[in-house]
């Protein structure tokens, strides 16, 4: 398998065997980040820029550390203290920096399809760092990366999905991710924001408001947070009631298989959508999808970086 | 049109008598580690450290290295394959030998020179490759040869390596290695 992409834009448009490619990459990243020198020379000499015009901690540091690892030299730029408070379009923005010679542009945008639009005119390769309730590929890859390090696999299992999905890109990626290497996904949450028309997404995407039945069978239980940000009008009455219906607390995992995963992608809002004792329980990969997506990241700069334009050595 | 160089049974008194030349070159049984470079010298470091294992009586340490970050290449060609790396214990102070299928331009063996030293300071390190042939354009020799032969750059060596099977064996092809199979040894 040779890897021609110079965008990572969506898991949408991946194949499946592009997928696990980028999953066997990041094998090798990851042990990588096991050694004592943790950096590699694979983007030496070059420039990555983290665009970040929606705010993120955790997946810019992660971008951050990741593009650190592999040699390249690294700028920040956040919406909060730039030119777009300025007036500068994104266009102008992203321009501006591909004149300072930026070999890759992670971008962080509140509007889906922000980085569609960036790769249309670029010469720099474009990362998709989560554009709006479109979609988060790191995200969605990390995910399945540490599904299928836990349970050797991911063809055959039960993932469900709970929270908020309606305005989760991490729903849609993990969704494209988990359906394109046969899992079947369940996706629960209040009917305000589980539309059954998400069944219609891909095969094997199932929609329930029972919480009980969406988890009894689940081999993985992947969490999301309420999307207060995004939200235009109150979804559901309060958190309390949320945390009370839709909430995984010990009552409810005592239900669940005793082997089954769980996983949020962060930031965990504790006694909301999951109780502080299960996110730190034996069942809890919370900290390992940090690790992994990190080795994911690495994996994704490496591979995109060597598409397109250029010629297979010989 | 591919053409035989070694046979099964001549590959494996290449490797035996490779095995005693490493053995000669390092009195030390204690201090020698195996470390085959991805992937042709893979399987060809996993047969010398079982034959050098029955020279020393005792079992050697054999880890893989991938030298893909560190190619000077990489910049020119799509992603390579990464496979994986695992160096057995600590190298400080020992004696690495570096195993290849073929030497060619040393360029691999300059990448693989590099990648092991992010793991520690070997004492010394040495080279083993089955094949040296020719057309070197880095000041690198290996210590120990299985076979000088002699090549055009149009050509390509495969080395068949498995564990003494009948269809293991050297090869000379006339087509240059498909880009993606090998990387310019």
């Amino acid at each position: 398998m040779i890897w021609n992409r110079k965008h990572l834009l969506d898991l949408q448009s991946l194949s499946a065997e592009e997928i696990i490619h980028v999953l066997d990459t990041a094998r090798e990243f990851k042990a990588v980040g096991q050694r004592s020198i943790k950096k590699v020379p694979a983007l030496r000499g070059k420039t990555v820029v983290n665009l970040f015009v929606e705010p993120s901690t955790r997946t810019r540091i992660s971008f951050e550390l990741a593009a650190l690892r592999l040699s390249a030299d690294v700028i920040n730029f956040s919406a909060e203290a730039s030119s777009l408070k300025k007036g500068e379009t994104l266009k102008d923005t992203a321009r501006n920096l591909e004149a300072l010679n930026a070999d890759i542009i992670i971008l962080r945008h509140g509007a889906s399809g922000a980085p569609h639009f960036l790769s249309r005119f670029l010469g720099a390769h474009v990362l998709n760092a989560g554009d709006g309730a479109h979609e988060h590929p790191t995200q969605g890859l990390l995910d399945v990366f540490t599904i299928r390090e836990k349970k050797g696999k991911v063809e055959g299992l039960n993932v469900t999905i709970l929270g908020d999905i309606l305005y989760s890109r991490v729903a849609r990626s993990n969704i494209w991710a988990l359906t394109k290497l046969g899992a079947k996904v369940t996706l629960c949450g209040p009917p305000t924001l589980v539309p059954k028309s998400f069944e219609s997404f891909a095969p094997n995407v199932r929609v329930t408001w029972n919480v009980d039945e969406a988890l009894r069978d689940a081999d993985v239980i992947n969490l999301l947070r309420i999307q207060h940000e995004r939200q235009k009008a109150s979804m559901f009455p309060s958190t309390g009631e949320y945390a009370a219906l839709f909430g995984l607390n010990t009552a409810r995992l005592a239900k669940v298989k005793p082997d089954a995963l769980i996983m949020h992608p962060g930031p965990i809002n504790r006694g909301v959508e999951i109780a502080s004792s299960i996110a730190d329980g034996p069942q809890s990969v919370i900290l390992e999808q940090v690790t992994n997506g990190l080795a994911v990241r690495m994996a994704a700069l490496y591979l995109v970086h060597g598409g397109a334009s250029l010629q297979v050595a010989a | 049109m591919s053409a035989l160089v070694l046979d099964s049974s001549a590959l494996q008194r290449t490797l035996a008598r490779m095995a005693h030349e490493i053995a000669e070159a390092n009195p030390d049984a204690g201090s020698v580690v195996l470390v085959g470079i991805q992937r042709g010298g893979v399987a060809v470091a996993r047969r010398l450290a079982s034959e050098l294992g029955q020279v020393f009586g005792r079992p050697v340490p054999c880890g893989t290295l991938d030298v893909t970050f560190y190619r000077d290449d990489l910049n020119r060609r799509t992603a390579p394959t990464v496979h994986p790396t695992k160096i057995p214990g600590d190298i400080e102070g020992k004696t690495v030998v570096l195993v290849d299928d073929v030497f060619f331009t040393g360029r691999t063996v300059r990448a693989a020179m590099d990648a092991l030293h992010e793991f520690g300071r070997p004492e010394r390190v040495q080279l083993a490759v089955v094949i040296d042939r020719g057309h070197r354009q880095l000041p690198i020799r290996p210590d120990v040869v299985g076979k000088e032969v002699s090549t055009t750059l149009r050509q390509s060596v495969l080395v068949r390596c498995s564990e003494g099977e009948d269809s293991d064996g050297v090869f000379l092809s006339d087509s240059p290695a498909s880009p993606s199979a090998s990387l310019a040894s």
